[in-house]
């Protein structure tokens, strides 16, 4: 039997105007368990935690009951007191006798009933507490940043300037990501590689950043402030160390025509080669596709080339293993394949997309920023761009949501058009233009206003190449008519999805990801750039459609997160979890479904049932990830899941209490 | 508050809330010193995902007139999906409830956030008057 102390509070007039402190004094006393009852006026003073901690110590009482305000305000304030004396600060609970008694009722003898019935229920739970101990776990201060885009590469930077230590995992050959390939920026229209160059760079020369290109996350284990990854170092053939980034094996290379990612399929690059020239790093992989020296055993042109002798044929993929206390995932966006969208004749070489758009504008690009159509190679009279090709629409091969950055993109386009080639008539067909943004809406009206493009509000229904140009059928929703026109080069605004591969990565860190496969917040609007899964962070468009500024910021967030963790030397674990009673578990799974955090897994136990030994799948309960909220206890079909804090017990008790 | 002046009949509610948005919709009305029946009585639960309809029938059969569940508007709940179990377990569990020999209107499930004191109160208010309506519940008296 517990020996129970129940301090009623005053709180000045405040409980004591409406309550009865004596009557609710009297009425504890008579409750099984309790051994002493004390009333004071302000509990909270100082002079009122001593009488608590004194009354603790001289009647060697095991659990407390404060009838005063809400938990919520003081019930740090008390666990603490009672820490202070050999009472485990989890054998308190609070009667909320203020603001949920005497401040919402006025009659006085309804509100001392009720006070009274709520320190029953504290009393009641507290015969059921435990006593509880937070736990502690190790925190390893080196950060994890999957994908090298511009929002991995900031907040590796500002990770790294707090002066832990941080990797970047990128799977292509360079970091960058989309950043790299983009022309011009809106809304200032600022050189994208100008701006982007130097802050890879950074990270290149940074003496806490180590960049893992052509790489990707083998496996994962561990759990926030503990992880353990395995990186898979796929075989550039091209020993990093001795490579001078010369640049004499693509030149030599036979294999010319291979279709360039990264000018999206636009240029040809080599077998061996470097995506772009300000590639970091600036080492060249050799495509064992495509490689002649792979396919045949013959060539080997690179080697002969190769001064400081950097080409090697027998590289194989490395497996480096390495701690972490959180991990970033910031991998990105790409457009949507355009497969499943014939009216727009994406198949004609003159109908591109506007990332292609982006690679032709650009002086380093395949055409060197001269704007043709790919077909004659002529330059156009007149250039159609569509919007919203794929975003905004409920059809099963179209996204629902808006890809956000288009409406600004596309005015970008139109308007670099029409610097350079003033005589290029502009069309664009849109739904709606969403510019909203600093300095957003008035680049738009720039394009409208300054530039002269033409903004028709239509759905474009068709689009046929014949030959020397493209024909557009379409609806003008202003005028409500069809519109049938023609034109030299269409650009598509197509909309940006995540990348496949981030279902994987999600997978493996136990962090969820919505039915467009973006990564979910913690909490939408106040944890924005957390997963729910501790220790794994989000950056960057990989969480929704963003633009450049908006990914910068989102990123310099999210590394004061994870620099507010890698600063701790510990974590301090929550003790009110889940509680597992093993004998009753089925393994079932039931309960790892429901677990936001993932937190729970199973393992093969040994279970004594009925002094028979048998080997069972168990439920086992990550107590570091575990938050508490009773998901998995409610929903366990075999009772053998309980919670900490809040166990069935306590709640029964609870309600007994209060219907008695 | 007596609601109706005219019976002598004193509903028993039970109030389950939620710790991060529902509880602390109840302290507001209190801090906005907000009127309601002192019938309410609340049992602090982490979410509503933790309530157990075990404990709605434990209330019933101990002599509850009425129970009332209440958690964070969907999408807020601190542990993001918690009160999307709970809307699916507590309806079906309501559901079956006549069958148990319960009204269904001594029952109800209600989203309260943080912010919505005034309505934390007047939703306990409805509450008190729709048990006050039904009267007694005795209909679980003989397994007490
Ligand atoms: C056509 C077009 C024009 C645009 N124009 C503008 C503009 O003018 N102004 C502006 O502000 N924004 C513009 N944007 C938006 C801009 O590109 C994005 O905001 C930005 O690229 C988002 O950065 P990110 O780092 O989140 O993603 P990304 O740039 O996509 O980078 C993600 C990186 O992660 C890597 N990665 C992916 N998966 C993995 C994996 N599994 N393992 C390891 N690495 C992985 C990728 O290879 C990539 O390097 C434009 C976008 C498009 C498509
Ligand atoms: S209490 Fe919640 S967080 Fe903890 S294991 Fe159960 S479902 Fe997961
Ligand atoms: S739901 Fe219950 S029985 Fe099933 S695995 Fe979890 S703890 Fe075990
Ligand atoms: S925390 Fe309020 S419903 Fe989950």
């Amino acid at each position: 039997m517990q020996k129970i102390g129940v301090f009623v509070c005053h709180c000045g007039t405040n409980i004591a105007g409406t309550v009865n402190i004596d009557e609710v004094v009297e009425n504890a006393k008579h409750e099984p368990g309790v051994k002493y009852v004390a009333e004071y006026p302000y509990m909270c003073s100082e002079a009122g935690q001593s009488m608590v901690q004194k009354a603790i110590d001289e009647h060697d009482l095991s659990g407390i009951v404060i009838s005063a305000c809400s938990p919520r305000m003081h019930e740090t304030t008390f666990r603490r007191a009672a820490a202070r004396t050999k009472l485990n600060p989890f054998m308190l609970e609070m009667a909320n006798i203020r603001e949920q008694c005497s401040w919402v009722h006025k009659d006085k003898e309804e509100a001392t009933n009720k006070a009274h019935a709520l320190t029953r229920a504290a009393i009641a739970k507290v015969h059921h507490n435990t006593p509880l101990f937070p736990g502690e776990s190790p925190v390893t201060k080196r950060a994890l940043v999957i994908g090298g885009g511009i929002a991995g590469v900031s907040c590796a930077l500002d990770i790294a300037e707090a002066g832990f230590v941080v990797d970047i995992v990128e799977s292509t050959p360079s970091i960058g990501g989309k950043m790299a390939q983009l022309d011009k920026t809106f809304p200032t229209l600022d050189c994208s590689a100008c701006i982007l160059t130097p802050k890879m760079v950074d990270a290149q020369f940074h003496e806490n950043i180590n960049i893992h290109t052509y790489s990707e996350i083998e496996s994962v284990e561990g759990f926030v402030g503990d992880f353990t990854i395995t990186i898979r170092k796929k075989a550039r053939s091209v020993d990093m160390k001795k490579c001078t980034g010369c640049g004499a094996c693509y030149d030599k290379c036979p294999i010319k025509k291979i279709p360039g990612e990264f000018d999206e399929g636009l240029g040809m690059r080599t077998a061996i080669y470097t995506p772009f020239a300000q590639a970091i790093p600036n080492v060249p992989v050799i495509d064992r596709e495509h490689c002649l020296k792979f396919k045949t055993g013959k060539c080997g042109l690179c080697e002969t080339v190769c001064a400081p002798d950097a080409i090697d044929f027998e590289q194989e993929d490395e497996l480096i293993t390495e701690k972490y206390g959180a991990v970033i995932i910031a991998t990105g966006i790409t457009p949507i394949s355009l497969d499943k969208f014939g009216e727009y004749a994406y198949t004609s070489p003159d109908v591109i997309t506007s990332l292609e758009f982006e690679r032709m504008t650009n002086a380093a690009g395949p055409t060197k920023g001269e704007l043709i159509r790919i077909s004659d190679k002529k330059k156009p009279k007149s250039i159609t761009f569509i919007q919203c090709v794929g975003s905004r629409d409920v059809a099963v091969r179209s996204k629902t949501y808006c890809s956000k950055i288009c409406c600004m993109y596309t005015a970008k386009h139109a308007m670099l058009v029409k610097d350079k080639y003033p005589d290029i008539e502009v069309n664009v067909f849109y739904i709606d233009v969403r510019t909203p943004g600093k300095n957003f809406d008035e680049f738009y009206r720039r394009a409208v206003e300054e530039y002269g493009v033409n903004y028709i509000k239509g759905q474009v229904g068709k689009v046929v190449d014949n030959g020397d140009s493209l024909w557009i059928q379409a609806v003008d929703m202003l005028d409500n008519k069809q519109i049938k026109t023609k034109t030299d080069l269409i650009v598509l605004a197509t909309a940006i999805e995540p990348v496949k591969s981030v279902r994987n990565i999600a997978g493996m860190l136990s962090a969820s990801i919505d039915t467009n496969n973006f990564m979910t917040e913690a909490h939408p609007k106040l944890k924005p750039v957390e997963s729910p899964t501790a220790g794994v962070f989000l950056a960057g468009a990989c969480q929704g459609p963003k633009d450049i500024p908006e990914t910068v910021a989102g990123a310099g967030a999210t590394a004061a997160k994870v620099i507010g963790l890698l600063a701790k030397d510990k974590l301090i674990t929550n003790p009110c979890i889940a509680d597992l009673d093993p004998y009753y578990c089925n393994g079932c799974s039931a309960c790892e479904k429901v677990c936001p955090y993932g937190a729970i897994s199973y393992e093969d136990t040994e279970i004594n049932d009925h002094g028979k030994k048998a080997i069972r799948r168990i439920a086992v309960i990550n107590k570091a990830l575990c938050q508490g909220c009773g998901a998995c206890v409610v929903t366990c079909p075999s009772g053998a899941m309980d919670l900490l804090g809040f166990s069935n017990r306590q709640i029964t008790a609870e309600v007994d209490a209060i219907c008695r | 508050m007596p609601l109706n002046p005219n019976s002598s009949f004193t509903p028993l509610i039970v109030a389950f809330c939620c710790n991060w948005c529902s509880y602390a919709g109840a302290d507001l009305a209190g801090t906005s010193r907000l009127n309601y029946p002192a019938q309410i009585k609340i049992i602090k639960v982490p979410c509503s995902c933790r309530i157990d309809p075990m404990f709605v029938l434990r209330a019933f059969q101990k002599g509850a007139d009425g129970v009332i569940l209440c958690g964070c508007h969907p999408g807020d709940c601190h542990y993001s999906t918690g009160n999307y179990y709970a809307r699916r377990r507590i309806t079906l569990f309501f559901s079956m409830l006549e069958y148990l020999g319960i009204e269904k209107e001594r029952t109800h499930l209600e989203w309260v956030s943080a912010a919505e004191g005034n309505k934390f109160a007047s939703t306990m208010r409805k509450f008190t008057e729709q048990i006050h309506a039904l009267g007694k519940n005795e209909r679980l008296e003989d397994i007490r």
